[in-house]
């Protein structure tokens, strides 16, 4: 026996079928891949599952494959893989950004883009979270970050998704009735308790992304430069001709969900580079929402979001 | 439930039954006795419970015991042989890299995870290598020059 965990069945399929066959069969069960982040809010009794479903056994959910339609990435793939194996710099950027070099061996791509929304009332000790009545995100009837409202406010923080949102990112789901194909951006809620669009016997088993030349570019706001969830992402995508680049953008850790903004209008051969920067450093500010859910000023996280995001923007103009 | 795991801890077999819900610190500490892994943080943060396992450095107080199934892990008890240290533990000895001593099993192995990889690293890369480790002396530079040392010894 250990006591460091709570006590679980860890189950070990070896194909996404007998995979989604268990968490149909299963009560209370939970996916886990790299465990980066489930086990370490399990340890502060975040998550009780009875059954652990370790995806880290099914191998058709950890090729990297690339044809005419575009380049297939299993929802198994290792952060590391996954930054040796990309030709879009978001991407690598992204998955360099996420955690240390240890956990990124373990950490999969399919776990970064379900990654749970963070928020500095919830990541916390069981009995920190007892001695504050809990929280909407778990067991408690109140979001501290806002106490009038009837939503959580939790953070979505995966780096990846915004990388794959500008890219034009499509994911498979598998469930007992088969493989299903949406748009990433439709994975989504919007609600930081129920933050997935997935049913409970719904697994993310891969990411298309479609053929394309676009630059791209992600960057992120943190505390501990080395190893630690974003304040605020940004990823920007951009397409070149002799005269206009067009960009597009998508945020992470402003919102509960990842953010894919409207496309901007171009930035054309007629246009201020200061003029055009600025005007989508605000554009970029009003699409972030980021509230009281970590120790950073919200106002903060605004203003250097949008302020990264022109910066970044104006970079791939240059290049 | 428990299942039974096949290991190489070190260059050594072993069979133990571990329970699903073991994590790999508390079966190295508790059931193996090797209590040079150190348990830091307790949250996958300061990189202290470091083990090399089938030749990458990863934190073991984030991982299930039940899944290193058939893997080779490497904690600090094998590194120096015979009472001889390694390149990289004579190095760290020589340039006062361990300081307390608490976080330096995770340095070390995580460094040697790099050399392996990696012989000739930049302080740069050195950096990015150990960004996952905490010292909480906070004396990153004799770490780093006792693994640029052990670099250079090793040409």
């Amino acid at each position: 026996m250990s006591d460091t965990l709570p006590n679980f069945q860890l189950l070990r399929p070896d194909t996404i079928q007998a995979a989604v066959a268990i968490l149909h069969d299963t009560e209370n069960a939970k996916l886990c891949a790299g465990g980066t982040d489930l086990i370490v809010n399990m340890r502060r009794g975040l998550a009780t599952p009875k059954a652990l479903v370790d995806l880290t056994a099914i191998k058709e959910m950890q090729q990297i494959t690339n044809d005419t339609e575009g380049l297939h990435i299993g929802a198994g793939v290792t952060l590391s893989e996954l930054a040796q194996n990309t030709p879009h710099s978001a991407i690598a950027q992204a998955a360099l950004a996420i955690a240390g070099p240890g956990h990124r061996f373990a950490a999969t791509v399919g776990g970064n883009l379900c990654l749970d929304t963070r928020c500095q009332y919830y990541n916390q000790s069981h009995w920190w979270r007892k001695s504050n009545d809990f929280c909407l995100k778990y067991r408690g009837e109140t979001c501290h970050v806002a106490p009038s409202g009837n939503r959580c406010r939790a953070a979505f923080t995966g780096d990846l998704a915004p990388a794959f949102l500008v890219l034009g990112a499509e994911v498979d789901i598998a469930s007992p009735q088969g493989i299903r194909r949406i748009p990433l951006a439709e994975l989504y809620s919007g609600d930081g308790t129920d933050y997935l669009t997935l049913a409970d016997n719904e697994i993310v088993t891969k990411i298309h992304l479609p053929p394309g030349s676009a630059k791209s570019v992600y960057g992120k706001i943190r505390i501990r430069g080395a190893l630690d969830f974003p304040l605020a992402g940004v990823a920007i995508a951009a397409k070149k001709s002799a005269r206009e680049t067009r960009f597009r953008i998508a945020l992470t850790g402003t919102n509960s969900r990842p953010v894919l903004l409207d496309d901007p209008a171009p930035f054309t051969t007629n246009d201020s580079a200061e003029t055009y920067f600025s005007a989508l450093n605000k554009a970029v500010q009003k699409a972030a929402s980021p509230q009281r859910s970590t120790i950073t000023a919200p106002l903060y996280r605004k203003q250097s979001i949008g302020a990264l995001a022109a910066r970044l923007a104006q970079g791939l103009t240059n290049d | 439930m428990k299942q039974i795991i096949s290991l190489s801890i070190n260059g050594k077999q072993f069979e133990d039954a571990v329970s699903d819900n073991m994590l790999l610190i508390d079966y190295l500490r508790n059931t193996r006795g090797l209590t040079g892994t150190k348990t830091g943080c307790d949250g996958g943060e300061c990189g202290a419970c470091t083990v090399i396992i089938d030749g990458q450095a990863r934190p073991s107080c984030i991982t299930l015991a039940s899944t290193c199934h058939g893997a080779s892990i490497e904690t600090i008890e094998g590194q120096a042989r015979n009472g001889i240290l390694t390149p990289l533990q004579q190095a760290f000895h020589e340039n006062l890299g361990t300081q307390c001593g608490f976080c330096t099993p995770g340095m070390i192995l995580t460094a040697e995870a790099l050399l392996r990889h990696n012989p000739d690293p930049s302080e740069d890369e050195i950096k990015q290598a150990l960004g996952g480790n905490l010292c909480r002396c906070t004396g990153y530079v004799k770490i780093i020059k006792s693994v640029r040392t052990a670099a250079e010894a090793n040409p």
